[in-house]
C-alpha cells in the first residue's frame, strides 16, 4: 500500500508538470485575449496524433519528433487565430471567442476521427516502457522524460515573459490592453503570438499525454479539457503560477484517489472546484475581480 | 385620435401604431401584467390578425403526421420538435441573460434518466408514461437550484466553463451509477402502439411542449422580470445598484429553462426507447442548441424555433446519409463558425434590422404628438433641446 | 425625509494610493452642492463611497441621521439616493422606456410606473426616443437618459458625477435648468464638475477637494476668488484621470 501510495504521488507529481505546462498555456491566452480556448484539449490530442505519425510512419524519435511538432502547432495556433479569433469584436466577443474556439475543437476532432478512426492508438518509445527504479516501485521513464520537458517548457516560458521585450509587452497587454495599445505596442500581433504559444505547447503535452495515457482517440480531447478547464478555474484565471500548482496538486490528488475508486477518480477536479467556487468564487489564485459580468 | 386610443379600431389592419401603449414596433411593451381594460381590448383587436396567422400556422403544424405519413418524416419531425422546445427553453435563459449556458444537457439527461427510471419502478407504459414528463422537468428544476446558485455568482466567462464542468460530472456519473444503469444505460418502456402512427403521440406531445417553452419565452419577454434579465445581460452592475435583485431573477430564468429542457430529455429518450450516457449526454447537443439559437437570433423569440426548424432536420437528415459521425461533426463546427463570423446576430434579428427602418417611419407618421397631452408644461417651457444637434 | 447627505471624515486607499483622507462634506437638504477639484482629488471615489460601490477605510456617511456606510449598492438607491456615472451607465440593448423601467418599481401600479417614466422622458426631452434601443442614442442623450432613470424611483438626493462632461453648450442649459426644477422641487443635489461655468451658475455651494482632502468650502462667489482653490488646480494641467 504504501508503495502504491509512493508510486500514485510520483505519477501525480510528474504527470502534473505536463497539465501544468498545458494549463499555464490555457492561462495565458486568456490572460492576453480574455478568451477560454476550449480546443485546448484537442489541441493536446491533435499534437499527440502529430507525434504519432511522425513516430509510425518516419520512424521518428518522439522527442526529436517534438522539433517538428512543436512549430507545427505554433503555426495552427497562428492560423487558428487569425481566421477565427481575431475578427469577432463586439459585446458579444468573449462568448463568440468561446464559441469559435468550441467550433474549431469539433472540426479538428471530426477530422482526427475520419483519419484516424476511433481506435486507440498510443505512442511508443523505448522510454516509454522501460521505468526507472525509484524508492520502491517503477516508473516509467517517459514520466522523468515528461516532467523534465514540461520544466524546460515553463522555464523558456518565465525567460520570455520576463527576460524579453516582447514578454514585456505580453505582460502590459494581461494588465492594461487598451494602456498598452497606447504606448504602441500591437496588440494584435501580441495576442496571435500568445495563441501560438499557448498552443505550441500543446505539442509536447500532445506527446508526453500520448505516451503517458497508453492509448488514446480523438474522443480524449473532451477529457484532457475538462481536467484543464477545471484546473485553471480552481486556480483562478489569470494567474499562472497558481495553475502549475494546482495542476500538480491535482493530478497527485486524483491519482491517489486513483487507487481505492478507479471509476470516480476524475470527480476530484470537478468536486474540487465546485467546492473551492462556493466558498471563493475567485479561485485558489485568482486575481480578477469575481463581481459577476 | 384619442378616441381611437380608447376604442382601439385597428378596422383589420396590424397596425401597431393605434395601441394606447407608447412603444411600437420592435419594442415589445416592457411591462404588460396589469392592463386597464380598455387597452386590453384595443390590443386585441389590433393583434387579431397575428393571432389568425399563429392560428393558422398551429394549425399547419397539427395536421402534418396526418399529411406525412412516411415515419422517417415524423421521426425527423418529433426529433425537431423537441429540439424547437430545448432551443427556446435554452435562449430563454442564456440568451435572456447572456450568460452562456454549455451543460444544458444536464438537465436534458437528468429528465430523460428520470423518466425511465419512474416508468421503470411505477410499471409505467403507453400514453401514462407522458404524465411524467412534468415530473421530470420539476427534477431537472430542483436540480438548477443548486447548480445555479454555484455557477450564477461567477463572472460570465467562468460561468460557461463551470456548466461545461458540470456537464462532465453528469456524464461520469450516469456512466457509473448504478441506478442510471452505468455505462450501458436503461431501456425505456416500449408503447404497444400501432407501427403505422407510433410517432404520432410523441409528436403530439412535442407539438405542446414546443408550444409551451415558446409561449413561456414570450411571457417572460414581456414581464418585468424579462425586463430585469436582460438589463442584467446589458450591466448586472448597474441593474443592481438599480434595485435589481440579480440571483434570484437569474435562477429564476435557469429553473424556467431547466423545468422545459427536462420535460424535453423525458420526451426523447421515450421516443428514442433508451438511456444511454454518452447519447443522453452529448457535447454536441449543447452545441447545437447553442448554434440554433444564434442561427436564429440570440435573445429573440422567434429565433431559436427558426434555427431548430431549419437546423435539426438538415442534421438528422445528414445523419441518414452519413454513417459515419464525424460528417456532421466537422459540418456543425463549420456551420457554426460561419454564423458567428458572419451573422453574428443570427438570421433573424439581420433581417429585423432591415424591415425596422421602413416600419419606424411609417409608425411615426401615424404617431403625432400624441403625449401632447401629458408633457405639455416640462417641454414647452425648455428651448427645445436643440432637437437636431443633440445627435 | 429632509435628504441631507453627510460624509464624515472618509478614507480611503488603493494599495498605497491615498484617494481620500479625513474627507468631510455636506449636501445640506434641498440645496444644490457642487463637488469640485483637480483629476485625482478623489471625486468619484468619494460618490463611490457614498453609494456602496466601495467600501470606507474611515469615516462615516449619513444621510439624514441614518448611518448608510457600507451598504450595498441597492440599499443606498432603496433609501433614496440616486446617482449617475461619468461614462453613461445605460442599458444598450434595452429601449429607452425599458430602461427608464429597470429600476425597482416602489409600490407604484405598473401603467403608473410606466406614464411615470414617459413623463420623465419627456421632462429630459427624450421621448421622442422611447422606443429606440438605448444604444442608438448619442452621447448627449445617454446622459439625458441617466439623468431621467436615475430620477424613476423619486430618489430624495441625487449625485451627478459630471453631468455636463462632453456635451454641447446648449444641452448644458437644458440640462441646468432640468436640475434647478428638480431641486425647485426640493431634491437635495451633489454634482461634480470640471465645468466651472456650470458649478458656479447652478450650485449653491461648493465643495473643493484636493489629494483626497476638502480645501474649501463656501457658496460659489467665495470659492471662486479663494486662493487656496487656485492653487489646488495649479500645476495640475496634466490631461486625463
Amino acid at each position: 500500500m504504501a508503495s502504491e501510495i509512493s508510486q500514485a504521488i510520483a505519477a501525480g507529481i510528474l504527470g502534473g508538470g505536463v497539465y501544468a505546462l498545458m494549463a499555464a498555456g490555457l492561462t495565458l491566452i486568456f490572460g492576453v485575449l480574455d478568451i477560454i480556448n476550449v480546443a485546448q484539449g484537442i489541441f493536446v490530442v491533435l499534437g499527440a496524433y502529430l507525434s504519432y505519425v511522425l513516430s509510425v510512419h518516419l520512424h521518428l524519435d518522439l522527442l526529436l519528433g517534438l522539433l517538428i511538432t512543436v512549430p507545427a502547432m505554433f503555426v495552427i495556433g497562428l492560423v487558428v487565430y487569425w481566421l477565427f479569433i481575431r475578427p469577432l469584436r463586439g459585446a458579444e466577443r468573449t462568448s463568440m471567442t468561446l464559441l469559435a474556439c468550441f467550433a474549431v475543437a469539433l472540426i479538428i476532432e471530426g477530422v482526427l476521427y475520419r483519419e484516424f478512426g476511433s481506435g486507440y492508438v498510443s505512442l511508443n518509445a523505448w522510454y516509454t516502457t522501460a521505468s526507472v527504479h525509484l524508492f520502491d516501485f517503477y516508473l516509467a521513464d517517459i514520466y522523468l522524460i515528461g516532467f523534465g520537458l514540461a520544466v524546460v517548457a515553463i522555464v523558456a516560458l518565465y525567460l520570455i515573459l520576463y527576460r524579453t521585450t516582447f514578454g514585456r509587452a505580453v505582460r502590459a497587454t494581461m494588465q492594461n490592453q487598451v494602456a498598452a495599445r497606447l504606448i504602441g505596442i500591437d496588440v494584435t500581433r501580441v495576442s496571435a503570438l500568445t495563441f501560438a504559444i499557448g498552443t505550441a505547447v500543446t505539442a509536447i503535452g500532445g506527446m508526453v499525454y500520448g505516451a503517458i495515457s497508453g492509448g488514446f482517440t480523438p474522443n480524449s480531447g473532451y477529457d484532457l479539457i475538462s481536467r484543464l478547464l477545471a484546473i485553471v478555474i480552481l486556480a483562478g484565471m489569470g494567474s499562472i503560477g497558481g495553475a502549475l500548482a494546482t495542476a500538480v496538486l491535482m493530478t497527485t490528488v486524483e491519482a491517489l484517489v486513483d487507487i481505492w475508486q478507479p471509476d470516480w477518480a476524475v470527480a476530484v477536479f470537478y468536486l474540487a472546484m465546485v467546492i473551492i467556487l462556493t466558498v471563493r468564487p475567485a479561485g485558489l489564485f485568482g486575481r480578477r475581480a469575481v463581481r459577476a459580468q | 385620435m384619442t378616441s381611437d386610443r380608447a376604442t382601439g379600431e385597428a378596422a383589420g389592419e396590424q397596425d401597431t401604431s393605434r395601441q394606447p401603449d407608447v412603444d411600437p414596433g420592435r419594442a415589445a411593451p416592457a411591462t404588460e401584467p396589469l392592463i386597464t381594460e380598455t387597452r386590453i381590448a384595443g390590443q386585441l383587436r389590433s393583434r387579431t390578425p397575428a393571432l389568425a396567422g399563429l392560428a393558422v400556422l398551429i394549425a399547419v403544424f397539427a395536421l402534418f403526421p396526418l399529411v406525412f405519413t412516411n415515419p422517417t418524416v415524423t421521426t425527423i419531425a418529433v426529433v425537431t420538435l423537441i429540439f424547437v422546445a430545448v432551443a427556446s427553453a435554452w435562449n430563454l435563459f442564456s440568451g435572456f441573460s447572456g450568460y452562456l449556458s454549455l451543460g444544458h444537457a444536464v438537465f436534458y439527461g437528468t429528465g430523460a434518466y428520470f423518466l425511465v427510471v419512474a416508468a421503470k419502478d411505477w410499471n409505467l407504459n403507453g400514453t401514462a408514461v407522458f404524465w411524467l414528463l412534468p415530473l421530470a422537468g420539476a427534477v431537472a428544476a430542483l436540480l438548477a437550484v443548486p447548480l445555479g446558485l454555484v455557477a450564477l455568482r461567477v463572472r460570465r466567462h467562468t460561468f460557461v466553463v463551470i456548466t461545461i464542468a458540470f456537464f462532465f460530472i453528469a456524464q461520469l456519473s450516469a456512466s457509473n451509477l448504478t441506478v442510471t444503469g452505468g455505462s450501458s444505460g436503461l431501456l425505456a418502456p416500449v408503447p404497444n402502439w400501432a407501427p403505422a402512427t407510433y410517432n404520432n403521440p410523441f409528436y403530439y406531445v412535442g407539438l405542446l411542449l414546443a408550444v409551451a417553452a415558446v409561449a413561456l419565452s414570450v411571457l417572460i419577454r414581456r414581464s418585468r422580470f424579462g425586463l430585469q434579465l436582460r438589463a442584467i445581460r446589458d450591466d448586472e452592475d448597474r441593474a443592481a445598484g438599480l434595485g435589481v435583485r440579480a440571483m434570484p431573477v437569474k435562477l429564476g430564468a435557469l429553473v424556467l429553462s431547466a423545468f422545459i429542457t427536462g420535460m424535453a430529455g423525458g420526451l426523447w429518450v421515450y421516443f428514442i426507447g433508451q438511456a444511454v450516457p454518452q447519447f443522453v449526454f452529448d457535447p454536441l447537443f449543447d452545441l447545437a442548441v447553442v448554434l440554433m439559437a444564434f442561427f436564429g437570433g440570440l435573445g429573440t423569440i422567434a429565433g431559436p424555433v427558426l434555427g431548430a426548424l431549419i437546423l435539426e432536420p438538415t442534421q438528422q437528415y445528414l445523419y441518414l446519409q452519413q454513417s459515419n459521425g464525424y460528417e456532421s461533426e466537422i459540418l456543425f463546427g463549420a456551420l457554426f463558425l460561419v454564423v458567428i463570423l458572419f451573422l453574428p446576430r443570427g438570421v433573424l434579428p439581420t433581417a429585423g434590422e432591415w424591415l425596422t427602418p421602413a416600419r419606424l417611419g411609417r409608425l411615426r407618421a401615424a404617431w403625432p404628438g400624441r403625449r401632447a397631452d401629458r408633457i405639455a408644461q416640462p417641454v414647452q417651457r425648455s428651448k427645445p433641446p436643440a432637437a437636431g444637434s443633440t445627435s | 425625509m429632509t435628504g441631507t447627505l453627510r460624509a464624515e471624515s472618509v478614507s480611503k486607499s488603493f494599495g498605497g494610493l491615498q484617494a481620500l483622507a479625513d474627507c468631510s462634506l455636506t449636501a445640506a437638504a434641498g440645496r444644490i452642492t457642487g463637488l469640485i477639484g483637480p483629476n485625482g482629488s478623489g471625486k468619484t471615489t468619494l460618490f463611490n463611497a457614498i453609494t456602496g460601490y466601495e467600501r470606507v477605510d474611515a469615516g462615516q456617511v449619513y444621510l439624514d441621521d441614518q448611518r448608510i456606510t457600507g451598504a450595498s449598492p441597492q440599499r443606498v438607491f432603496a433609501l433614496g439616493v440616486g446617482r449617475t456615472f461619468q461614462l453613461t451607465r445605460i442599458f444598450p440593448r434595452l429601449t429607452v422606456l425599458e430602461n427608464m423601467l429597470v429600476p425597482a418599481n416602489r409600490g407604484r401600479s405598473t401603467r403608473d410606473h410606466r406614464e411615470r417614466a414617459m413623463d420623465l422622458l419627456a421632462f429630459t426631452g427624450i421621448e421622442r426616443h422611447a422606443s429606440a434601443l438605448a444604444g442608438t442614442l448619442s452621447y448627449g442623450q445617454r446622459k439625458l437618459l441617466e439623468l431621467a432613470y436615475v430620477l424613476v424611483a423619486d430618489p430624495a438626493v441625487v449625485l451627478l458625477d459630471e453631468p455636463a462632461g462632453g456635451v454641447n453648450p446648449t444641452l448644458i442649459h437644458h440640462i441646468a435648468d432640468r436640475i434647478r426644477e428638480l431641486n425647485a422641487a426640493g431634491r437635495t443635489f451633489l454634482i461634480v464638475e470640471h465645468n466651472m461655468d456650470f458649478v458656479m451658475g447652478l450650485c449653491h455651494e461648493v465643495t473643493v477637494l484636493d489629494s483626497g482632502t476638502v480645501v474649501a468650502s463656501g457658496p460659489p462667489e467665495l470659492i471662486r476668488s479663494d486662493p487656496r482653490v487656485l492653487d489646488a488646480y495649479l500645476g495640475t494641467e496634466a490631461d486625463d484621470d
